[in-house]
């Protein structure tokens, strides 16, 4: 095994290792900056549809600034600007006719702390649709039903859907909250460090919840716990500084990752 | 109890925690102690209080109930102060008497005080009732008397002149028709027959030291033998005097009688002052912590609406005057009621600027509360709302607004807390020494709202201050202080009452 299949230039771009068959999300010369501070350089990448991609590196790298780019969570900040462009099958994400509740409908996210409502378990499912509108009570209660069993929470609660989600444990109520997404029918799931609070055997409740749920959707997880990107994930984006260094098929990128950074963080001699 | 081997850890912490929880306890202290004094010395005057008999040294007699004692000026000695009442004989209601110059002291059970409309009260006996019927004397007087004082008393409860007949007069300045003329003439005929049929009936009373003295029923409003009654009955008619003070309107310039239209003025202007301020301060904290840009000018306008709770608040009034009462008011009056220039209607101290003014004076508090309560709803709960596909306005009224209601709960909390003891500011825009009629009736508008009112901090101000007779308003001021602090305390626990329930239902922030 060659330790430099193939050196990187200096000032080179970064090493794509496959380009999907089809994508779902197409990041295009990507730079985010807070202030004055620069988080993501002239980034690009493709996410594949129904595939679960991970996002991993140091902290401070710009992997949930990136995946908070790509719902526009970061409208809300004054100071973030941001160039280059994002495209969800094919349409610009920033275009002016997109609305951008109905984009964060498509796009779903799962974020590092379980966040639901302080509401019943029932209404935090049906909160998404009840903004929709126009459901009636009966299919409410079907979807209701299904978005718990797709997060594999019905068995658990369905004897209590009227107490408070806040009586739930903290791997119930992330999986809760992916329930919550899931009933609004999005195309994407964002997924921020989605286990890193949760206890050992809730974690892999929620992998497992992961690896079933592509067959409905795309799925984007950030992650600093490399061996769970190397258990869930399809493809790997290994970020540093802001820049995307490798991105690769999972098994190829941990196994035979071609650039020293990566190699380097991968085996925990940096970051 | 402890196992004998077991021990408490020790702490290690030293005398701070005593400092700490002395500094409670002081405050505990302080604050029972206030309201025991407030409520001892204003709920023991309405307790009947026994009358002595008291038999100088010299042969003079005099009838009145104790107050106090104290050491005399000269330091010989101490003297105790009587209150002996009967002003239209003596001139005055208190007497100074030395404790050596007494020679006996006795109850005599025959004793009368009589409450009237003019001069005061009367202590002494009650020789003869006498009416076109006749004349009675002695027991059967009294029991006459008593008889009498009842059908008074269903009487007044009829009260024409304040409930019929103002309110004919105040329509009748605003339009003329003859049925109300008609109307007015016929309350006013009842009124006379009433007192000619009352008039008649005379009582000859008699102090202890044998003045006598007629006096016209009409003018007596209630009778007591203190030192003849029971402690049950002691109880009855202190409980009936608690109630007449609460219910009834001040006599006498404020210095007798009760103060429900204080109370009435005071709790409707917090209440109004509470209508306004709400919205008005809840959506400025919305605007301040959610939808403005968090730059310089916010924190300008941040510091500068906290300071606004440092101003003094007779500013406030001053402001109000200044802008609610002459400026908007009297615009109101050129455009709306220039026929009753030059009496303003608007353009005058009244119930409205007087709420505009305090919600102002309060409205900092509100809008600190709400952003509070705002920043402390943790951002991925507005982020889990978004990410739902929320626009912000859902967000807000859905998941953030209700989490913060209890916080806005606690802002209005302390508002009220604040508006209801302010009298300064009042003075300027529109309080009354006397206001008898309440700025609510069943006449439309129902609410006039450019009326002037009374309340219970001015009302304590005004007694204290303008009556000529510290001695006597001392138990009112006391009562009416304690009543201040009630009605606070009530309107304050409807308001915990009510956050409580709203907690329940939404949920609690844990506290970080």
């Amino acid at each position: 095994m060659s330790v430099f299949p193939s050196p990187r230039p200096a000032a080179g771009g970064p090493i794509i290792d496959f380009e999907p068959a089809a994508s779902c999300l197409e990041v295009e010369g990507l730079s985010l900056a807070y202030g004055e501070t620069l988080a993501l350089r002239d980034l690009s990448l493709r996410v594949p549809r129904q595939r679960v991609t991970a996002f991993i590196g140091p902290s401070g790298c710009g992997k949930s600034t990136l995946l908070r780019a790509l719902n526009r969570l970061h409208d809300l900040n004054d100071e973030v600007r941001l160039s280059g462009r994002i495209l969800l099958e094919g349409q610009d994400i920033h275009a002016p006719e997109v609305e951008v509740a109905e984009l964060r409908r498509r796009v779903g996210m799962v974020f590092q702390a379980p966040n639901p409502f302080p509401m019943s378990i029932y209404d935090n499912v049906a909160f998404g649709l009840r903004l929709q509108g126009g459901i009636r009570k009966r299919q409410m209660d079907d979807i209701v039903e299904w978005a718990l069993q797709s997060a594999a929470l019905w068995d658990e609660v369905k004897e209590r859907l009227g107490s408070s989600a806040w009586t739930l444990s903290g791997g119930q109520q992330q999986r809760l909250v992916i329930a919550r997404t899931l009933a609004v029918r999005p195309e994407v799931l964002l997924l921020d460090e989605p286990a890193s609070a949760l206890d050992p055997i809730s974690t892999l409740k929620i992998e497992e919840l992961i690896r079933n749920l592509k067959s409905q959707l795309t799925l984007v997880l950030v992650t600093h716990n490399m061996q769970q990107a190397a258990r869930v994930s399809d493809y790997t984006a290994f970020l540093q500084e802001g820049e995307l260094v490798e991105y690769g098929p999972t098994d190829s990128l941990f196994t035979n990752p071609r650039l020293v950074r990566t190699e380097n963080y991968i085996t925990g001699r940096m970051g | 109890m402890m196992r004998a081997g077991w021990a408490r850890l020790p702490r290690g912490e030293g005398p701070w925690p005593w400092l700490a929880a002395g500094s409670v306890a002081l405050s505990l202290l302080m604050f029972s102690g206030l309201v025991l004094l407030l409520a001892v010395r204003g709920l023991g005057h309405f307790w009947p209080a026994p009358l002595s008999l008291v038999a100088l040294e010299d042969g003079r007699l005099l009838a009145g109930q104790a107050v106090r004692e104290e050491r005399r000026a000269d330091g010989a000695g101490r003297e105790r102060l009587y209150l002996t009442a009967n002003r239209d004989l003596d001139g005055a209601i208190w007497t100074w008497v030395d404790l050596e110059e007494i020679a006996a002291e006795s109850r005599p059970r025959d004793l009368v005080v009589l409450e009237r409309t003019r001069w005061g009260s009367f202590q002494g006996r009650l020789l003869a009732l006498e009416e076109e019927r006749g004349r009675v004397e002695g027991e059967a007087a009294w029991q006459a008397l008593e008889a009498r004082l009842d059908e008074l008393q269903a009487l007044r409860r009829e009260r024409l002149r304040d409930q019929v007949v103002v309110p004919l007069v105040r329509r009748l300045e605003r339009e003329t028709s003859e049925a109300l003329v008609a109307e007015l003439g016929a309350a006013n005929a009842r009124i006379r027959e009433l007192q000619a049929r009352m008039g008649g009936t005379r009582l000859l009373l008699e102090s202890v030291d044998g003045r006598q003295l007629e006096q016209p029923l009409e003018q007596v409003l209630r009778a007591w033998r203190p030192n003849a009654m029971s402690t049950p009955q002691k109880l009855a008619a202190w409980g009936q005097g608690v109630w007449r003070f609460l219910s009834e309107g001040p006599r006498a310039a404020n210095t007798a009688g009760g103060v429900w239209p204080a109370i009435f003025g005071t709790v409707l202007m917090v209440l109004l002052m509470s209508v306004v301020v709400t919205p008005f301060g809840v959506l400025a904290g919305i605007y301040l912590n959610e939808v403005a840009h968090q730059g310089r000018f916010t924190r300008l306008v941040r510091i500068a609406v906290r300071n606004l709770a440092g101003v003094p608040s007779i500013v406030y009034g001053v402001f109000g005057l200044g802008v609610f009462v002459y400026g908007i008011g009297g615009t109101l009056d050129e455009w709306f009621f220039a026929d009753r220039l030059p009496s303003p209607t608007f353009g005058t101290g009244g119930l409205l600027w007087a709420s505009l003014t305090l919600a102002l004076l309060t409205l900092p508090v509100v809008i600190v509360a709400t952003e509070e309560g705002l920043a402390r709803v943790p951002d991925h709960q507005r982020e889990g709302a978004l990410a739902l596909g929320a626009t912000r306005v859902e967000m807000l009224t859905r998941v953030v607004l209700p989490m913060t209601t209890p916080a806005m709960l606690t802002g209005v909390i302390l508002a009220i807390a604040r508006a209801a003891g302010e009298v300064a500011p009042l003075m300027l825009v529109g309080v009354a020494k006397l206001a008898p009629q309440v700025p609510v009736d069943g006449e439309f508008p129902f609410l006039h709202l450019e009326q002037k009112f009374m309340h219970l901090g001015y009302h304590i101000y005004d007694v204290a201050f303008h009556g000529g007779d510290v001695e006597a308003a001392l138990p009112l001021v006391y009562a009416t202080a304690l009543l201040l602090v009630l009605v606070i305390l009530v309107l304050n626990l409807t308001a915990i009452f009510l956050r409580h329930h709203l907690r329940a239902r939404h949920g609690v922030l844990p506290r970080r």
